[in-house]
C-alpha cells in the first residue's frame, strides 16, 4: 500500500515535469547563447576590454566616450536612420504594391508570386555581387540603359551621394517575405465584404482605403517594425558592397559596432556600442506597440459588421 | 469576382514592370556569365555573349577550393537542419500540449528573443566560443541549432494548438507514455511545417555570410557564401569566376524554394493567424 503510494507520488512528480523537459533545450539554449552573452556583454561594455591583454573596469566611460568624444558614433547613427527612412516606407509600400497584385484573380498570377519571391531567398552575398554588377560605374548596365535614354547615371557606388540609394535598392529586392505576409492576409478578407462594397458602388479605390486597408494594419504594423529592426541592423550588404566607403558615406552603425569589436579590437567600447542599438529598437518596439492602439484596426473590432465572418481567428 | 479588361491591362502592365525588377539581375548576371573575357569588359555591353562559355563554369570552380567550401557548406546545413528538427519540434510541443507552471511567461520571453538583435551577442559569443576553443571550427555555426530557435519553434507551436486534444487522450488509453505520444502520433502530423522549418533553416544557414565570417578564419574551414565573398575581395576584377559561382550558390536555395513553395506561403498564413 505505501509502495503503492510512493509510486503514485513519484508518477506524478515525473508527470509534472515532462513538460519542462519538453522545453529544457530551449531552456539550456536561451541561458548558454542568449542570456548568458547578453548579460555578458552588459558586463563587457564597463570595461576597457582589448583582446590582446587583460580587461580594465572603467565604468561609463565607454558610454561617455560614444556620446562626447566620438564624432563617427552619431555620422553613423545619421546614416543608419537616413537609410531606415529611405528603406522602411519604400520596402512597406512596395511589398503592399506587390501582395496586391499577386492577390488579382487573373491568370499567371502565381508564376509572378514566385518570381517577385525569389530574391528573398538569395544570400547576402550573392545580392551585393549581382547589384554591384549592375550599378558598376563602368561596365554597369544600368548606366548603359540609362545613357540609351540621354541620361548620365550617376558614378552610384563610387560617388558617396548616390551609394547609400543603391543600397535601398539593392535591399528592396529581398521584400518577397513582407510581400507573402501582406498577401496572406489579403487573401484572407471575406470576398463577400467587395462585393457588397462593390454593389453599394464602391470602386476599387473605395474599396481599398474602405476594406483592405483597415483590416491589414495589424500586418501593416508588423511589418514596420520588422522592417524598421533589420534597417536599423544593416550590415551584411554594407560589408560586400561598399564597406562603409566612399569616404565613410555608407558607414552604417552595424559595420561601425562590428569594426570597432572585429577590426580595432575594443570589444568593451563595441559592447556599449551594441547596447546602445539595443536599447533604442527594444524603445522603438515598445512607441510603436504602444500607438498602436490608435491607429490599428483589430479585426474582432469590426467582426460584429461583417454578415458571415469567415473564419473565426 | 469578375475582372474588367481595363483592370486586366493595368494589373498586367504591373506585374511586368515588377517582374523586371526582381528577374533582370538573374537573368543578366547568367548572361554576363556566359561571355568571354573580351565580351565583359567591352563597351557599350553586349547583351547576349557571342558563343555560351560554359567552361567559364568548370575553370571558376577550379580557381578556389570551392569543393571543400561546398562540403563544409552542406555539413552545417544538414546537422543545423537535423538539430533544428528534432530541438524545435520538442519544445514546441512541451509548449503546445502541456499545462504547467510559468508557462505564458515562458512563451513570451521565447518571443521577446527574437526581438534582440545579433550585435549584442555577437561579441560575447565570440568570446564564449573562442573559451570553449571552437573559433575556427564549424561547431559555433552548428550547435546552437540543437537547442532551438525561437521563430521554428513559434511557427512550430502555432500548428500544434490547432490539433484536437482527443488525440492524446487515445494515445494514453493504448499505453503511451508521452514520448512515444510525441514521437509516434505528433511527430508525423507535423510532416508539413516540419518542412517548412527545414527549409527555411537550409536557406538560412546556407546563405548565412556574417556567422562564417566572425567564426572561422582558416580557409579551410570557409563555407561557400563566405569563400565567394572573399574570392570577390581579393580579384575584383575576375568578373567570370565571380559570376559564375554566384550562380552555382544560388541554385540549391533557388531549387528548395521551388519545391517547398506551398508550405512556404501556408506556413506564413499559419503564423499570423
Amino acid at each position: 500500500m505505501e509502495q503503492a503510494v510512493a509510486r503514485h507520488k513519484r508518477v506524478r512528480i515525473i508527470g509534472k515535469l515532462t513538460p519542462y523537459l519538453f522545453i529544457s533545450p530551449w531552456i539550456v539554449g536561451l541561458l548558454l547563447f542568449t542570456i548568458g552573452p547578453l548579460v555578458f556583454s552588459l558586463v563587457m561594455s564597463f570595461f576597457d576590454w582589448p583582446v590582446t591583454s587583460a580587461p580594465k573596469f572603467v565604468g561609463l566611460e565607454n558610454y561617455t566616450k560614444m556620446f562626447t568624444n566620438d564624432p563617427q558614433f552619431y555620422k553613423s547613427l545619421a546614416i543608419t536612420l537616413k537609410f531606415a527612412v529611405l528603406y522602411v516606407p519604400l520596402s512597406l509600400i512596395t511589398s503592399l504594391i506587390l501582395a496586391m497584385l499577386i492577390s488579382q484573380p487573373v491568370k499567371g498570377v502565381k508564376i509572378f508570386r514566385t518570381i517577385f519571391y525569389l530574391p528573398a531567398v538569395v544570400s547576402g552575398v550573392a545580392v551585393s555581387i549581382i547589384w554591384g554588377w549592375i550599378f558598376n560605374s563602368k561596365y554597369g548596365i544600368l548606366n548603359y540603359a540609362l545613357s540609351l535614354l540621354g541620361i548620365e547615371g550617376p558614378k552610384w557606388l563610387i560617388d558617396p551621394a548616390s551609394a547609400i540609394v543603391t543600397i535601398v535598392i539593392a535591399s528592396a529586392w529581398g521584400v518577397g517575405t513582407m510581400m507573402l505576409i501582406f498577401y496572406t492576409n489579403i487573401k484572407g478578407i471575406s470576398p463577400d465584404l467587395y462585393e457588397s462594397a462593390a454593389i453599394d458602388g464602391a470602386g476599387s479605390i473605395r474599396q481599398f482605403t474602405s476594406i483592405t486597408l483597415p483590416l491589414i494594419t495589424p500586418t501593416l504594423f508588423f511589418n514596420l517594425i520588422t522592417s524598421t529592426i533589420s534597417a536599423l541592423q544593416q550590415l551584411t550588404l554594407v560589408l560586400l558592397l561598399t564597406n562603409g566607403g566612399p569616404l565613410k558615406s555608407t558607414y552604417f552603425y552595424g559595420l561601425f559596432v562590428y569594426n570597432n569589436a572585429f577590426k580595432h579590437h575594443k570589444l568593451g567600447y563595441a559592447s556599449a556600442n551594441a547596447w546602445f542599438m539595443f536599447i533604442i529598437i527594444l524603445l522603438l518596439t515598445a512607441l510603436i506597440f504602444k500607438s498602436s492602439s490608435a491607429w490599428v484596426f483589430y479585426e474582432n473590432e469590426v467582426k460584429h459588421e461583417r454578415k458571415r465572418g469567415g473564419k473565426k481567428k | 469576382m469578375k475582372v474588367s479588361k481595363w483592370h486586366k491591362a493595368i494589373v498586367y502592365l504591373f506585374l511586368i514592370g515588377f517582374a523586371i525588377y526582381f528577374l533582370l539581375p538573374f537573368v543578366w548576371i547568367v548572361l554576363t556569365a556566359l561571355k568571354t573575357e573580351a565580351e565583359v569588359h567591352q563597351y557599350p555591353p553586349a547583351i547576349f555573349p557571342g558563343m555560351p562559355q560554359f567552361v567559364n563554369f568548370v575553370n571558376a570552380w577550379k580557381a578556389q577550393p570551392f569543393g571543400l567550401y561546398l562540403m563544409n557548406s552542406v555539413t552545417i546545413t544538414v546537422l543545423t537542419t537535423i538539430g533544428q528538427l528534432i530541438s524545435c519540434s520538442l519544445i514546441a510541443y512541451g509548449f503546445a500540449r502541456y499545462h504547467f507552471k510559468f508557462k505564458n511567461g515562458l512563451f513570451i520571453l521565447l518571443l521577446a528573443t527574437m526581438m534582440i538583435p545579433w550585435d549584442v551577442t555577437m561579441i560575447p559569443l565570440y568570446m564564449q566560443f573562442n573559451l570553449f576553443g571552437w573559433i575556427n571550427t564549424l561547431k559555433p555555426l552548428i550547435v546552437p541549432a540543437f537547442f532551438g530557435s525561437a521563430y521554428y519553434v513559434f511557427l512550430l507551436r502555432q500548428f500544434l494548438m490547432n490539433v484536437p486534444k482527443e488525440l492524446e487522450h487515445a494515445a494514453k488509453i493504448d499505453g503511451a507514455n508521452d514520448f512515444q505520444t510525441y514521437w509516434k502520433i505528433f511527430v508525423p502530423i507535423m510532416q508539413a511545417p516540419l518542412t517548412l522549418i527545414a527549409v527555411l533553416n537550409m536557406l538560412s544557414v546556407w546563405n548565412d555570410y556574417l556567422g562564417p565570417l566572425i567564426f572561422l578564419q582558416d580557409r579551410t574551414k570557409y563555407t561557400l557564401a563566405l569563400g565567394l565573398a572573399s574570392f570577390k575581395g581579393v580579384h575584383e576584377l575576375q568578373i567570370l569566376p565571380i559570376m559564375s559561382i554566384t550562380i552555382l550558390m544560388i541554385i540549391p536555395p533557388v531549387i528548395a524554394f521551388l519545391y517547398a513553395q506551398k508550405y512556404i506561403v501556408e506556413g506564413i498564413s499559419g503564423a499570423i493567424k
